[in-house]
C-alpha cells in the first residue's frame, strides 16, 4: 500500500471539516424546524370528568373548563409561557386611576364572535354584569369576589369601565380568571342561561360536537383574532373518568395528553411505554390537602391540643416519601411554596409544626397534650374521602405520624356525599380537606380560613374576627411590602398561634404527553393555559 | 293465555310504582346533596345564599310529595324530567347512552349462548371424561373470574403488546359495523364468558337429566342417530331452564355493567348510574332504576312467553 502524500492528507481533512460542519448546520436546522410552529392535525386529549353545564360562570370543575375554555376569549389571561404575567385578551391596553378605585380597558377592534357579529365593550359588561350582579335564577359561582365592584361602564365601543367600592390588590388578577368566559350581550339580554347549554365565544375554535359522556369536539377558528393562530385544525377532548383506562389512552397514543395531573406511578408507567416520544412537565401545584379540625369539640377546641396535632406531623419526611408515590410533595403554610406570597423557609420553620427538628417538635406536642389534659392513647377519628390518591395516602401518614405522639386515630374514608355532609354538619374530631385555586392570591387562598359564618369553604367551626379583620386589610393593601406584612401574621395566627387548621402538602403537578404535543407549558394551575391558541402538534 | 298476558302486563304497573317511591325516599335519605357536591367538592367557595338559591332552582326546597308528584305524572308521557346535575332531558341522556348498553348486553348474551350451549352439551355427553373435566374447569374459572379483572388484563395486554386500545369513541353498527365491533368485541367476550359460565353448568345438568328420560331410550332402541337424539330431543327439551338463566343474564346485563363500562371507558347506561349517584342527581338516579326495573320485569315477562310457546305442555290459567 503506498503511502499517503501530504496533499491527500489535506484534501482528507478538509472534507471532514466539511462533513461535520454540514451536520451541525443541518442538526441545527432541524432543531429550529423541530420549534417553529406546524399548522394542522386535531389534538385529542383525555379529560377526567364531564361538564356539569357548559357556562363558565357557572361551574368549578376542570371537567368544564378543559373542552369548553377554547371557545372562548376573557377579558385578560396569564401569560401562557410566563405566568403570574398578566396579558391582554380581548383587551388590548389598561390602566388604572390614582385611587385605584377605576379601572379602565380598552377592547381590541374586530374581534368577532364565531357568528361573524364583532365583540364591543358592551359584551364585556354584559359578561361582567351576569358575574358581578347576576339575575335571579343565574348562577354565578365566583360572585363573592367581585363583590367589591360598584358599577360598569362603557362609555364606548371599545372602552369598558370598572368602578369599584374600594381599593383591592386583587382584582386585576381576578379579570384574569379563566372562568370568565366573554358572551355575547345580545345572548344574554334574551336569555342569561342560554350558555348553561350553548356554545357562542370568540376563541380560538368553534364548537362541532358534544355527545354526553362520551367526547367533545372543536374545529379551528378561522376568524381568530390573533392572526395565524390556532395552530390545530381542531381538537377532540374524550372524557375518561377512571385513571386506568386514561392512562391506557395515553400509553397507546389514543389520547396525546391529560391537562389536570398523574401521580409519579402513572408517570413512571406512561414514560416506560412512550420511551423517547414522550415527554414530562412537572410543576408545583396550587392545590393542598389540610387538616381540618373541629374547633367545637372537646379536646380540639384548646389550642395546645390542635398545636400539638400540628408540631406531630413530620412534613419533611412526609414530603420526600409521599412525593414518591401521591401528588404531596411541597412543604408550605397558606400560600403554595415558590410563589411571591409565600413565607421563606426561614420564616415558615419558625410556624409551629413546620420546623426542621422533628424529634423537639414532637417533644413538644407530648408537653402540650399533657398539659392539655389528653391522656397517652387518646383516641379520636379522621375522616376522609374515599379517593386513594393523594388522600387515603396523606391520611394513613398522618395516622402513622400522630400514633408516635401517643394519639390512636380511626381512619374513616367516606363517599364525597357523606364525607362533607359529615364536616358541613360538625360530625367529626379531624378531617382531611383540600383546596385547589387558579392563581396564587391570598383573596382566594385565606378565604378557607375566614370565620365559619362568613366562608362556606370552612368546616372547622371557629370564629375569628381578627383572621376577618387581617383577610380585609390585605385584601385592600395595594402595597405588596405591606400587604406581604399583613400575609405574615394571617399566616401565624392561624398555623400557630391558633392552628385552627393546618396543611399537611402542597400538590406536585405532573403532566406526562406525547412530545410531538408542542407549545403547551404548564403552569401552577391545571385551570390555566386552556384555550389550545399556542398548541401544535410536530407530526 | 290473552287474559294472562293482561294481567302480566298490567301488574307491571303497581310494580313499578313501588320501585318509583322506594327509590325516591332511599335517594332523600342519603347524605350530602347535589349543590354541595359541585362546590365543596371541587373546592370552590360559594356562599351559603348561592347555593341555597342553586337549591331552590332545582326544586330541592319544595316538599318531598310536590317533588314526588312533579317527576311521577311526566312517566307516562315519558317525560323523565332533567338532570339535575347537566339540566339536559333525562331520555335524552339516556337515549345517547341506551343503543351501547343494549348493544353490548346482546353481544355478551350471545357469546355466553356460543360458549355454553355446545360445551354444557358436550360436557353432558362425554360425561366423566377428560373433555367434560376441561369444561367444568373452564366454567368454574368464568365464575371466579370477575369480568372487570378480565376486561383490565386485555386492556393491559393490548396497551403493553400491541400499543393498541379499542376505540375510545362509540361508533353505531349501522354507521361503521368495523369500528363498533372492534370497540365492543372485548367487553362483550370478557362478560360473556363470565356468563357463559353460569349457562354452561346449567345446559350440562339439564341435559344429563334429559339423556336419563325414557323418550331419550325409544328414541335410541328406534335406531335414531346420536346426533338427532341429542338434538331433536334432548336439547329441545333441556332448553327451558337455559332460556330462563340466559333471560335473567340478559335482563341484568342493561345497566348492570358498571365496573365493565368504567374499565373499557364504555359511555353506557352503568357508567351514567355510578356518576348519577355519585353525584346526588336525584331526577337521574330514580329515571335510570325505573328503566332497569322495566326492563327486568319486561324480560322477565317474555321469558315467561318464550317458554310457554316452546312447551305446550305449559298453560297458564
Amino acid at each position: 500500500m503506498k503511502p499517503l502524500k501530504v496533499g491527500n492528507l489535506t484534501t482528507i481533512a478538509t472534507v471532514v471539516v466539511l462533513v461535520v460542519t454540514l451536520f451541525f448546520q443541518a442538526s441545527r436546522l432541524m432543531a429550529a424546524q423541530a420549534q417553529t410552529p406546524r399548522s394542522g392535525g386535531e389534538l385529542v386529549f383525555a379529560v377526567g370528568g364531564t361538564p356539569p353545564s357548559y357556562d363558565g360562570h357557572r361551574e368549578t370543575t376542570f371537567a368544564m373548563l378543559h373542552p369548553v375554555a377554547p371557545h372562548y376569549s376573557t377579558l385578560l389571561r396569564f401569560d401562557p409561557q410566563n405566568y403570574p404575567k398578566i396579558i391582554g385578551d380581548v383587551a388590548e391596553s389598561w390602566g388604572v386611576s390614582k385611587d385605584a378605585l377605576t379601572y379602565t380597558f380598552k377592547i381590541r377592534k374586530g374581534i368577532k364572535f364565531h357568528d361573524g357579529s364583532e365583540l364591543s365593550s358592551n359584551d364585556v359588561k354584559a359578561t361582567y354584569d351576569k358575574i358581578v350582579f347576576p339575575p335571579a335564577g343565574v348562577a354565578s359561582a365566583r360572585k363573592a369576589s367581585y363583590d367589591l365592584v360598584k358599577k360598569i361602564e362603557t362609555p364606548d365601543p371599545l372602552t369598558v369601565v370598572f368602578q369599584l367600592k374600594h381599593m383591592s390588590a386583587s382584582f386585576l388578577a381576578n379579570l384574569a380568571s379563566p372562568w370568565n368566559f366573554i358572551y355575547k350581550a345580545a345572548i344574554l339580554e334574551k336569555d342569561p342561561r342560554w350558555y348553561e347549554k350553548n356554545i357562542m365565544g370568540t376563541g380560538p375554535f368553534t364548537f362541532v360536537e358534544y355527545v354526553a359522556g362520551s367526547h367533545w369536539v372543536g374545529k379551528k377558528n378561522s376568524n381568530y383574532f390573533m392572526k395565524g393562530r390556532p395552530y390545530l385544525d381542531g381538537y377532540k377532548a374524550v372524557f375518561i373518568r377512571d385513571t386506568a383506562p386514561r392512562m391506557a389512552a395515553i400509553r397507546s397514543g389514543q389520547a396525546l395528553i391529560e391537562f389536570r395531573g398523574v401521580n409519579p406511578a402513572a408517570r413512571d408507567d406512561i414514560m416506560k411505554t412512550l420511551g423517547n416520544k414522550g415527554v414530562v412537565q412537572e410543576s408545583p401545584w396550587i392545590c393542598n390537602l389540610t387538616v381540618t379540625i373541629n374547633n367545637e369539640k372537646k379536646p380540639f377546641d384548646d389550642p395546645r391540643v390542635r398545636r400539638a396535632l400540628s408540631l406531630g406531623i413530620d412534613r419533611r419526611l412526609g414530603s420526600t416519601a409521599l412525593s414518591k408515590i401521591s401528588l404531596s410533595k411541597f412543604v408550605g403554610g397558606v400560600f403554595r411554596p415558590g410563589s411571591q406570597f409565600a413565607a421563606s423557609d426561614a420564616e415558615l420553620s419558625k410556624l409551629v409544626g413546620f420546623g426542621k427538628n422533628i424529634e423537639a417538635a414532637r417533644k413538644e406536642a407530648k408537653r402540650l397534650l399533657k398539659e392539655a389534659g389528653v391522656p397517652e392513647g387518646f383516641s379520636f377519628t379522621l375522616k376522609n374521602r374515599n379517593v386513594k390518591e393523594p388522600y387515603e395516602m396523606a391520611g394513613v401518614y398522618v395516622i402513622d405520624q400522630w400514633r408516635q405522639i401517643g394519639l390512636n386515630v380511626n381512619h374513616v374514608q367516606q363517599e364525597e356525599g357523606p364525607y362533607f355532609n359529615d364536616l358541613r354538619q360538625g360530625n367529626y374530631d379531624a378531617g382531611i380537606d383540600f383546596a385547589c385555586d387558579f392563581m396564587d392570591e391570598p383573596d382566594l387562598q385565606l378565604i378557607k380560613f375566614l370565620s365559619s359564618d362568613k366562608s362556606s369553604l370552612n368546616y372547622a367551626r371557629y370564629k375569628d374576627s381578627v383572621l376577618d379583620d387581617l383577610y380585609e386589610k390585605q385584601s385592600r393593601e395595594t402595597d405588596p411590602k405591606l400587604r406581604l406584612a399583613l400575609l405574615r401574621q394571617f399566616e401565624k395566627r392561624v398555623l400557630d398561634e391558633k392552628a385552627y387548621q393546618f396543611h399537611i402538602l402542597w400538590w406536585q403537578r405532573i403532566i406526562p404527553h406525547w412530545a410531538k404535543v408542542k407549545g403547551w407549558k404548564i403552569t401552577p394551575s391545571h385551570y390555566l393555559n386552556q384555550d389550545l391558541a399556542g398548541v401544535w402538534l410536530a407530526e | 293465555m290473552r287474559l294472562y298476558v293482561l294481567k302480566r302486563l298490567l301488574l307491571m304497573i303497581p310494580t313499578l310504582l313501588g320501585v318509583a317511591v322506594v327509590v325516591f325516599f332511599v335517594l332523600r335519605v342519603l347524605p350530602g346533596d347535589i349543590v354541595e357536591l359541585k362546590y365543596a367538592g371541587t373546592g370552590a367557595y360559594a356562599p351559603k345564599e348561592a347555593m341555597d338559591r342553586e337549591r331552590a332552582q332545582l326544586g330541592l326546597d319544595q316538599p318531598l310529595w310536590k317533588q314526588f308528584t312533579t317527576w311521577i305524572v311526566g312517566i307516562p308521557r315519558l317525560d323523565f324530567g332533567t338532570s339535575m346535575w347537566t339540566g339536559q332531558p333525562i331520555s335524552h341522556e339516556i337515549a345517547i347512552r341506551l343503543e351501547l348498553s343494549i348493544e353490548l348486553a346482546l353481544m355478551a348474551t350471545f357469546v355466553a349462548v356460543l360458549i355454553s350451549v355446545p360445551l354444557g352439551t358436550l360436557a353432558a355427553v362425554k360425561q366423566d371424561t377428560w373433555i367434560d373435566y376441561c369444561v367444568r374447569v373452564f366454567s368454574i374459572a368464568g365464575l371466579a373470574i370477575p369480568s372487570f379483572w378480565l376486561g383490565i388484563i386485555i386492556i393491559l395486554a393490548f396497551v403493553i403488546y400491541f400499543h393498541w386500545l379499542p376505540p375510545l369513541i362509540f361508533t353505531s353498527f349501522w354507521v361503521d359495523p368495523k369500528e363498533n365491533l372492534l370497540q365492543l368485541i372485548w367487553p362483550a367476550l370478557a362478560v360473556g364468558y363470565r356468563y357463559s359460565a353460569v349457562a354452561t353448568r346449567m345446559t350440562r345438568s339439564t341435559i344429563l337429566e334429559v339423556l336419563r328420560e325414557d323418550y331419550i331410550r325409544t328414541a335410541r332402541a328406534k335406531g335414531l342417530w346420536e346426533q338427532a337424539v341429542l338434538i331433536r330431543h334432548a336439547l329441545k327439551n333441556a332448553l327451558l331452564p337455559i332460556i330462563t338463566v340466559i333471560g335473567l343474564e340478559f335482563a341484568f346485563l342493561v345497566g348492570g355493567l358498571v365496573v365493565t363500562e368504567q374499565v373499557f371507558n364504555l359511555n353506557g347506561i352503568g357508567k351514567l348510574f355510578v356518576e348519577a349517584i355519585s353525584q346526588r342527581d336525584y331526577t337521574m338516579v330514580q329515571s335510570l332504576v325505573l328503566l332497569t326495573s322495566f326492563v327486568f320485569i319486561f324480560v322477565n315477562f317474555t321469558t315467561d312467553l318464550v317458554n310457554a310457546w316452546l312447551d305446550p305442555r305449559i298453560r297458564y290459567q
